[in-house]
């Protein structure tokens, strides 16, 4: 399928009878799942889209379709019309995205045989991750993901691009003990089955027959996935919609977190995976949201933009007339430490590998709780001296990295998939976090 | 749509699948939002596709496209049983079915007013008004409601025989205010997580009556921002059905998953306290404690005519008198753990994989009111409206935060608090139960969960939750940050 020429279909068929803009998009998802050791359901979808808006007079509406033969594209515009009528006049609308050159990101990041795994070189990796712990049970999967999208609107507004992701994301465990390896990428050539195996065979061993810790605040060195998780929670207080309505933790050019944190949103960085536009065909912007612990931007898309005086900064997302714009690609600087070398600075505390089930209590003071999750670690004068079951924490995510409470950053940023996007972090030593609860309740 | 369904299972059958299955769907979806008196979006939505899976050997092999022709749908049949085939680079015990009954059939579920039907001016003033009026409470920082309508026809064939075509309807409604503070933010709610849903027409929404409550809701959240912290401690707690509800979906229904007993989910959603071993022994709760799985249940949004395997919706014994009896299961875990096959299998849609989901899993109602166990309560808490959930990987460790909190003493409702939250450990927890309600009309709720999530790629499943007020004796509530 041609996807401008179906763009372009679309645009004729609601002609002049509004404000338009459409993305059109087809895709693949592949995902090979195994547990117990063996390759449990093996899938495979090809997908297809059109994401329509329209705006008559200043009333907008959206509607979604994977039919796109012409009758039914002709009922997607006729449906959203009707749906449009009906809105009162938006004050905010900000207007179509005028006519806009966009940066077309290296296409060396769009890798075809990830597009079209086969599932015998997904089932290879499987095998090598499984192969590193013949003792033990293995549970998880390979994925990889394509798509191509294309956006026109009827201001002559167009952008296109393509993308692809791969990853392996599993555990080992024993009787006693599960550990996680993953690896995210643009390109399933990337993806080393054998070393996530590994390492999390040798984690699972050496998480095997825990010990309780009594609940209480423990100075931690948390691995990537933890990090990444309060990245996921963080992001929404960048949200422009979610500040303004005064959800937000956000308070610009205040010194909310410690000097060593610099977040920033740029899916134009060579380890982002996505493409270069936004839902709205904005381009994206490199977007500095947090330098040296103070806050400095918050991110847009054309109808915060526009409430706010200002530009968009290219983070429209699908559905975002409800939630207001997200980064989606965020980074956050790392330090020069080794992971080895954060640990060995703790005289008492715990190596936190993964999280799990994490909620936020409010958005305002980011109080989140969660459990700890495939491997915790009690670490005693510099060195791990055994794993410990499961704690539940809650915490203030962003108390925790309040300034003067983060003790070192590490050398092994990661890129990692979040809920709505990425995010590439590395590992961080914290002088405090809150654990209410263990295995005991 | 049952020809290209039965030739996608022609192919990979050809392609040497030893069984295979297809469902045709096509999933009509309408989402309206309003914030403070302004309609914010409105979109309609529509999929439509196949999917189909094979068996070959110890893994089912799946493949789904959008809208095929007959020789796409046998494309489709083919690839899924060649996915299914590579699996045995890493190959386990053959995975065996357990024989049901092979039915063809249609089934409508039961709606009253077509939400379709109702006008979208109709349906998008209601949620203007509400906002308008939650907003219009001096305090109200941000008023939000929501109407979602899903229209879904699915048809079914198998290659033992099964054709089964299947209509159903679902709409659900929601409104909340938040207060926005210095320092906190609080949120007020209509309804359970999220809402109320059902699988039924738009007579759900009209018998919410969501402008009847906003104005309360909107006052509500203003006086949580004023209120006292809820004080930690260990007291008495007593359960709003609509918390009690998430509490049974969360510690009960997803550890009787069978697909979790058995390790599956191991890597994701994850295990089970749970062993079979213990199945008819294990003490889940008091004995006042009774569960069902129920997918017959009228207008619960987790009933269906036949789940999407073909076996017909039936209702399942889980806990009785306390003592775990039964699981959530389908044809091929049941077959593992030679047990009869549950009729619980579920896909989000003709692109995901069919696995165990919860039907209606609730509780049979008791014979107290909450007024009984309010008045029976000497230190305690009432504690209404989830706000946030959070369970280990075996579901047995817990913490849930509520919007709402009301101190208890010597038998009266007292002060509002805000930020309640209690945490615990599900066996001993469900052990502490001592007064069901249900005892009086209205208390015994079908609510809904729309947003369950399992599986790898994620699926959003559709779940109901019959549920009742009830009192659990000393509980540990106000964790704090």
């Amino acid at each position: 399928m041609d996807l401008r020429d179906k763009a372009f279909e679309v645009l004729i068929i609601v002609d002049d009878r509004a404000e338009a803009e459409i993305t059109v998009g087809v895709g693949r998802t592949a995902l090979t799942r195994f547990a117990n050791s063996f390759i449990h359901q093996n899938v495979a979808e090809e997908k297809q889209w059109a994401r329509l808006k329209l705006v008559v007079d200043g009333r907008a509406a959206t509607g979604s379709s994977n039919r796109l033969d012409h009758d039914s594209l002709v009922r997607l515009v006729d449906d959203t019309l009707e749906s449009a009528r009906l809105r009162p006049v938006d004050p905010d609308w900000p207007g179509l995205t005028p006519p806009t050159a966009w940066l077309t990101l290296e296409d060396d990041r769009y890798d075809p045989k990830t597009h079209k795994s086969e599932p015998e070189t997904r089932a290879q990796v499987v095998k090598d991750f499984v192969d590193e712990g013949p003792e033990l049970r293995a549970a998880g999967y390979c994925a990889t993901r394509g798509w191509d999208t294309y956006f026109a609107n009827n201001l002559q507004h167009r952008a296109g691009g393509r993308a692809t992701m791969a990853a392996v994301d599993a555990i080992h465990r024993t009787a006693t003990s599960d550990s996680r390896g993953w690896q995210f990428a643009p390109s399933i050539a990337d993806i080393d089955g054998a070393a996530a195996g590994r390492l999390a065979a040798e984690r699972a061993r050496a998480a095997a027959n825990p010990v309780d810790l009594e609940p209480g605040r423990y100075e931690v060195v948390l691995e990537p996935a933890c990090v990444a998780d309060m990245m996921d929670f963080l992001a929404d207080g960048f949200n422009a919609k979610t500040y303004a309505e005064g959800r937000s933790w956000v308070k610009p050019k205040a010194a909310l977190l410690d000097e060593s944190i610099d977040i920033w949103d740029d899916v134009n960085d060579p380890r982002a995976i996505g493409v270069s536009f936004d839902a709205e065909g904005t381009p994206k912007a490199q977007r500095v949201l947090v330098r040296e612990g103070v806050c400095r931007a918050l991110v847009h898309d054309r109808r915060t933009a526009k409430r706010n005086g200002t530009r968009s900064s290219g983070h429209a997302v699908p559905g975002g007339e409800v939630s207001g714009p997200m980064p989606t690609n965020l980074f956050v600087g790392g330090g020069d430490q080794s992971p080895a070398e954060l640990i060995a600075d703790v005289e008492r505390g715990l190596l936190v590998t993964d999280f799990w089930y994490t909620r936020i209590l409010d958005p305002k003071t980011q109080v989140v709780t969660g459990l700890t999750r495939n491997g915790t670690f009690l670490v005693e004068k510099g060195k791990i001296t055994g794993a410990v079951r499961n704690l539940r924490f809650t915490q203030s995510y962003v108390e925790a990295l309040a300034p003067g409470r983060v003790l070192g950053l590490g050398d092994d940023a990661r890129l990692y998939e979040l809920w709505g996007g990425w995010a590439h972090v590395p590992s961080l030593r914290l002088a405090s976090w809150n654990f209410t609860g263990g295995a005991k309740g | 749509m049952f020809d290209v369904a039965s030739a996608a299972v022609e192919a990979a059958l050809a392609a040497g699948a030893t069984y295979a299955d297809a469902r045709a769907m096509i999933i009509t979806t309408e989402d309206m939002s309003a914030t403070d008196g302004i309609l914010e979006q409105v979109a309609r939505s529509q999929s439509a596709g196949v999917g189909v899976r094979a068996l070959v050997g110890s893994s089912w092999g799946f493949f789904a496209i959008p809208e095929p022709t007959d020789a796409q749908a046998r494309d489709a049949g083919e690839q899924a049983a060649a996915i299914a085939r590579a699996s045995a680079m890493v190959p386990g015990p053959p995975l065996e079915l357990s024989d049901v009954p092979v039915h063809q059939a249609h089934w409508d579920s039961a709606w009253v007013e077509h939400p379709a039907q109702v006008s979208l001016a109709e349906k998008g003033d209601l949620l203007v008004d509400v906002t308008n009026e939650m907003a219009s409470v001096e305090g109200v920082s941000v008023a939000d409601a929501y109407f979602v309508s899903w229209d879904t026809e699915k048809w079914f064939v198998s290659s033992q025989g099964h054709r089964i075509s299947q209509h159903l309807v679902e709409c659900g409604v929601a409104m909340s205010a938040t207060a926005v503070g210095e320092r906190e933010t609080q949120r007020r709610s209509f309804g359970g997580v999220g809402g109320q849903f059902g699988t039924r027409g738009y007579e759900l929404v009209r018998e919410a009556d969501l402008r009847g409550n906003a104005h309360r809701i909107g006052e509500e959240a203003v006086e949580l921002l004023q209120a006292p912290e809820c004080v930690p401690g260990t007291v008495d707690l007593i359960l709003g059905s609509e918390q009690l509800a998430l509490q049974i979906h969360e510690s009960v229904g997803h550890a009787i998953e069978l697909d979790r007993i058995l390790g599956w989910e191991a890597a994701f959603a994850g295990t089970s306290f749970l062993d079979l071993a213990q199945l008819g022994t294990l003490r889940y709760g008091s004995e006042l404690m009774n569960i069902t799985a129920d997918a017959t249940l009228p207008g619960a949004l987790g009933s269906f005519g036949y789940d999407d395997e073909g076996t017909p919706a039936q209702r399942v014994d889980i806990v009785k008198d306390g003592l775990w009896v039964g699981v959530l299961s389908g044809r091929d875990s049941a077959t593992i753990a030679g047990l009869p096959p549950g009729g619980m299998v579920r896909s989000d849609g003709y692109g995901r994989i069919p696995m165990v989901r919860m039907t209606n899993v609730g509780l049979t109602p008791g014979t107290s009111t909450l007024d009984d166990m309010i008045a029976a309560t000497d230190n305690g808490i009432y504690m209404e409206t989830n706000r946030s959930w959070s369970i280990d990987d075996k579901r047995l460790n817990f913490q849930f935060g509520c919007e709402m909190g009301r101190e208890i003493k010597h038998g009266t409702l007292g002060r509002v608090v805000r930020n309640p939250t209690y945490t615990g450990i599900t066996p001993q927890f469900w052990g502490s139960l001592d007064m069901l309600g249900g005892g009086k009309p209205g208390e015994w709720i079908f609510w809904g969960t729309p947003n369950c999530g399992k599986g790898q790629p994620e699926q959003v499943g559709h779940t109901g939750h019959p549920s009742v007020p009830a009192r659990f004796k000393g509980v540990r509530i106000g964790v704090r940050g």
